[in-house]
């Protein structure tokens, strides 16, 4: 049956707009309105993903590049500068100023473009519609002007590799004065025009896409979807979108102010500078501690950002597949709601030997480790979930049970770097770069890939391949630890970040073997990557096909709809939802969908 | 050539993997779902329990290997740093409990409790007693840990004891810049506009310009400044007025376990109490060629991992030993307003006027 009359028979719903809008669409689909210049919320999430994917790849391989250096100072790779040129590497060995760009774009691309587009991007577009009951997202045209600007802004990032002097090379946090001044370095001249104008795009698609995944949970949920209804994944995206529509815009204003110190002669940021071979600047009164405070408004709120849908995904995939309702429900809601608001108020955390006020940083201290409470919640209920349940080792539940212990080793270190008396130590050592890796990169590209994994049925109608996964996976696992762990060490050692060479350091190059470890475990794990990067794109084409509706034996709506939806979603009515997401072996049944109305003898909980 | 080698291997074993797994989903859809699905469970839960032990074991090892190298194989070179390190032991005790039990559940649990034909899962939604515990816990020792963090950060971030002496830092595009205020025991004024990089780079004031109505400070004549090395006292406090001439730079120590932010227009502090010598360290680290080094913390340009800088912790008596040697920069920049020169320079003039002369001088030229 096709979609357009079950959409015609289905009008008269609450979503009667909605339908009515894609009956008129779906007539006539070229290849262009379909894959290209979609406003089905299901096509576009999977451009996210796709996109995310190759971000994901260019990322990864600059840190494989980076490590190269870090593992094998005294080495001289000619092949590379045959591959990269002279710019990149020279005399067989990467040059401070590309090592430096690798460490920023890495950065950038990381968290904003992977684990904030790639994650949000992705799983907010394809499930909110389809778990709350909806036929597609308030607007799609928001929807896929959001994914547009994504694009614009890896396009323009991307070019920013080919310019002359290199892109942009002063960290991710894009600190000023050095990115201000284009004298201070060669990759804050064109390079970082470019970096500018690239995240101004992604924050204009990243709030065009959180405004739409408000508006449609709040709006579009089916009939009997109550708030207290909605699986966790929905909750977490949710609070995903609400702080970066909160949060964004404070960087975008930095960013502006940043513009003007840049090209206009203001001094927001510039005061008392004399650059070497320039001579003294005329700027005078700035402060170049506000740029870290605008950052920092969403450089912490953003782990969150990338954090939360990993937690939701994980959420939903343990109780899925330990056959079991996820423990504390509320709570698990309650310390997502305790973790969106305390987000916005730990920033200067980052800042406490940056000269803040000792008592300003008092307050962040109480703040930030109050954040260890709801996060300590969550990972209890985890365990209850998994405590007395009959679990299913599915890619999507191995890669949870890592996403949960990952966040276990980072969020405990946590505690060390939000307590200022240990961070006046550690801060910006090794020991960081383990936290944030474990907690909010490794920990969420796991939660990541446990979404792929779980809903690459939905996706694609086909199941990607699991010994392949199984592989992935436990490397992955074995990968991030070796790579990380050993870093605490590093870290306690005082050993900086960011150091292009530790070799004339006394005091740090103690550990050239272990970086040389660190280096070969991450190239195996970055080539473990390539694996799942084949299946993802061999299984779209060549994988097993999905035979039932519901592969998992899940509660969730979107399981309900056809195995290839089009759009639209379901074919008829939207179901009617009449309970919560989690009722597995409720009264010996194994599972109870939400559309299932409740018996007359049901037990209560 | 060997790189075309390297490549051809990595395909042919991806080549591998890949037909295995082919296969193997093959042989799963003869063998029927559930079977599979029982197979690739008893492997998983049974990696699970081996992830745990290997882990553990690797933990120790680990440590074993790398725990000497870290700081905390050495007592702590500055008095601060001993609190540092007690409250870092304390939240590594915390933590490690913490680590250990939720590590050894989760996976013990996945094994524990992974799918079999008579297991009867258990439908537990909430429970409120549980909740209110892990709530109620946690908050109690955070609570506890923020008291003494908080206790050690306004001792750290204080004021320095009255006898301290003080030091400013200056960083720079890439190394570090020391002066001392000299005999008056006053750092005299300096503005950015006066730098000249050769001659004086820290701008001290030592003219008077009425354009930028700036007054020659005859507090910085006797402001002794040096690069790359910078001399402590052992068992005196010291404050550190630390600032930048361009960038964000950071004072990290080490060996002191603290750091702080070189900003450019705002200065910031630090204080600290050497507890050993040089000397003494390098017999305590057992390496002759320990030395305190000052690593710059804050990504500052492409120069930024060798802007290295040099602490020698003396006792006292050598301290004022080499202090006597010093000469103020003042008279490195105006070498004929050096006393010493003036011995045998018959035409010496009176010290008091000798800025204003000076300026006069400077002026003419």
């Amino acid at each position: 049956m096709s979609n357009e009359i079950a959409l015609g028979a289905g009008a008269g719903l609450s979503t009667e707009l909605a339908s009515g809008h894609h009956e008129h669409h779906e007539h006539h689909q070229s290849f262009i309105t379909k894959y290209v210049f979609s406003t089905d919320h299901k096509m576009i999430s999977k451009q996210f993903l796709i996109t995310g994917i190759i971000w994901a790849f260019l990322g990864g391989l600059m840190s494989v590049l980076f490590r190269l250096q870090l593992g094998y100072p005294d080495s001289h790779f000619y092949w590379l500068q045959d591959v990269l040129g002279k710019f990149w590497v020279e005399d067989g060995r990467i040059t401070p100023q590309a090592y430096y760009a690798l460490v920023t774009i890495h950065g950038t691309v990381m968290v904003f473009f992977v684990l904030t587009a790639g994650l949000s991007g992705t799983f907010a577009n394809f499930l909110i519609p389809l778990q709350i009951g909806a036929r597609d997202m308030a607007s799609p045209f928001m929807n896929m002007l959001s994914y547009w600007f994504f694009l614009a802004a890896g396009l323009v990032m991307l070019s920013s590799l080919f310019v002359e002097t290199g892109p942009f090379s002063g960290g991710w946090v894009a600190y000023a004065p050095l990115s201000a001044l284009r004298d201070a370095s060669p990759g804050s001249k064109s390079g970082m025009d470019l970096w500018l104008i690239a995240m101004i795009l992604f924050v204009v698609s990243s709030l065009l896409g959180g405004l739409n995944y408000v508006a449609t949970i709040l709006n579009m949920r089916t009939k009997g979807m109550s708030m207290t209804r909605l699986p966790l994944t929905i909750w977490a995206l949710f609070f995903t979108a609400v702080i970066g529509i909160l949060s964004f815009p404070v960087l975008f204003s930095g960013f502006i102010l940043l513009i003007f110190d840049r090209n206009f002669g203001t001094s927001f940021y510039l005061s008392d500078i004399f650059i070497n071979g320039v001579g003294a600047l005329p700027n005078e009164g700035g402060t170049a501690i506000l740029y870290q405070h605008l950052f920092w408004f969403l450089g912490h709120p953003e782990v969150y950002i990338v954090l939360l849908p990993a937690m939701g995904m994980a959420s939903e995939i343990m109780s899925v597949n330990s056959r079991k309702p996820i423990f504390g429900y509320m709570a698990m809601i309650g310390s997502l709601f305790a973790i969106c608001i305390l987000s916005f108020l730990v920033w200067a955390h980052h800042m406490f030997v940056s000269g803040l006020n000792p008592f300003v940083g008092s307050v962040f201290v109480l703040l930030t480790l109050l954040i260890a409470v709801p996060s300590a919640i969550k990972v209890f209920n985890w365990l209850t979930t998994l405590w007395r349940g009959n679990i299913r080792f599915t890619p999507g539940m191995l890669f949870t049970i890592g996403f949960v212990s990952l966040f276990i080793s980072g969020g405990l270190t946590g505690i060390w770097l939000g307590d200022s008396a240990l961070d006046i130590h550690l801060h910006d050592t090794y020991f960081v770069i383990a936290h944030f890796h474990l907690v909010m990169g490794v920990a969420s590209m796991f939660g990541m890939f446990a979404g792929i994994y779980h809903w690459f049925p939905k996706m694609y109608g086909r199941y990607m391949n699991n010994t392949l996964a199984y592989i992935h996976f436990w490397i992955t696992l074995a990968g991030a630890y070796l790579i990380f762990w050993p870093m605490h060490y590093e870290g306690l050692a005082g050993m900086p970040r960011r150091y292009y060479d530790y070799s004339s350091w006394e005091s740090f190059k103690q550990f050239a073997d272990l970086n040389r470890f660190i280096s070969t475990v991450v190239i195996i794990t970055f080539a473990t990557q390539l694996l799942f990067i084949f299946n993802f794109f061999y299984s779209i084409f060549k994988g097993r096909k999905v035979t039932t509706k519901n592969p998992w034996g899940a509660n969730t709506l979107e399981w309900t709809t056809p195995i290839n939806p089009g759009h639209g979603n379901w074919e008829g009515e939207i179901p009617e939802v009449h309970r919560w997401a989690y009722d597995y072996n409720k009264d010996g049944r194994e599972f109870i969908p939400q559309t299932e109305p409740v018996g007359a003898d049901e037990t209560q909980h | 050539m060997t790189i075309f080698l390297t490549i051809t291997v990595i395909v042919l074993v991806f080549l591998v993997i890949f037909q295995i797994a082919k296969a193997s989903e093959y042989v799963g859809i003869l063998k029927g779902e559930k079977e599979t699905r029982q197979q690739a469970n008893k492997i998983n839960g049974f990696l699970m329990v081996g992830f745990l032990v290997l882990g553990l074991i690797g933990l120790y090892w680990c440590d074993e290997l790398l725990f000497k190298k870290t700081l905390l194989a050495h007592p702590s070179a500055s008095v601060q740093g001993e609190k540092v390190d007690s409250i870092l032991w304390i939240t590594l005790v915390i933590t490690g409990v913490v680590f250990l039990i939720t590590q050894i559940l989760l996976f013990w649990f996945s094994f524990r409790y992974q799918e079999k034909e008579n297991n009867k899962p258990f439908f537990f939604p909430h429970n409120n007693k549980l909740e209110v515990l892990w709530t109620v816990v946690p908050a109690i020792v955070l609570t506890v840990l923020v008291i003494i963090g908080l206790r050690d950060w306004f001792y750290f971030t204080g004021d320095a004891p009255k006898n301290a002496m003080v030091v400013e830092i200056t960083g720079k595009q890439f190394g570090w810049i020391f002066r001392y205020p000299g005999e008056d025991g006053i750092l005299g004024k300096k503005f950015f506009k006066e730098i000249d990089p050769a001659t004086n780079s820290l701008g001290l004031i030592w003219k008077n310009d009425s354009t930028l109505h700036l007054k020659d400070d005859p507090a910085t004549h006797d402001d002794i400044v040096m690069e790359q090395t910078l001399y402590l006292v052992k068992g005196k406090p010291v404050k550190f007025i630390i600032g930048s001439r361009d960038v964000i730079h950071d004072v990290g120590l080490p060996q002191f376990r603290l750091k702080m932010d070189a900003v450019p227009g705002i200065p910031t502090t630090m204080w600290l109490t050497p507890k050993y010598t040089t000397e003494e360290m390098r017999k305590i680290t057992d390496n002759p060629n320990f030395d305190y080094e000052i690593a710059c913390d804050q990504l500052c340009g492409n120069g930024h991992y060798s802007m290295k800088g040099i602490i020698k912790v003396v006792s006292q008596e050598d301290f004022d030993v080499w202090m006597a040697k010093q000469k103020p920069y003042y008279y490195l920049a105006f070498p004929d307003k050096d006393p010493d020169n003036k011995k045998v320079d018959s035409t010496a003039k009176p010290t008091m006027a000798a800025g204003q002369l000076m300026n006069k001088a400077v002026a003419k030229n």
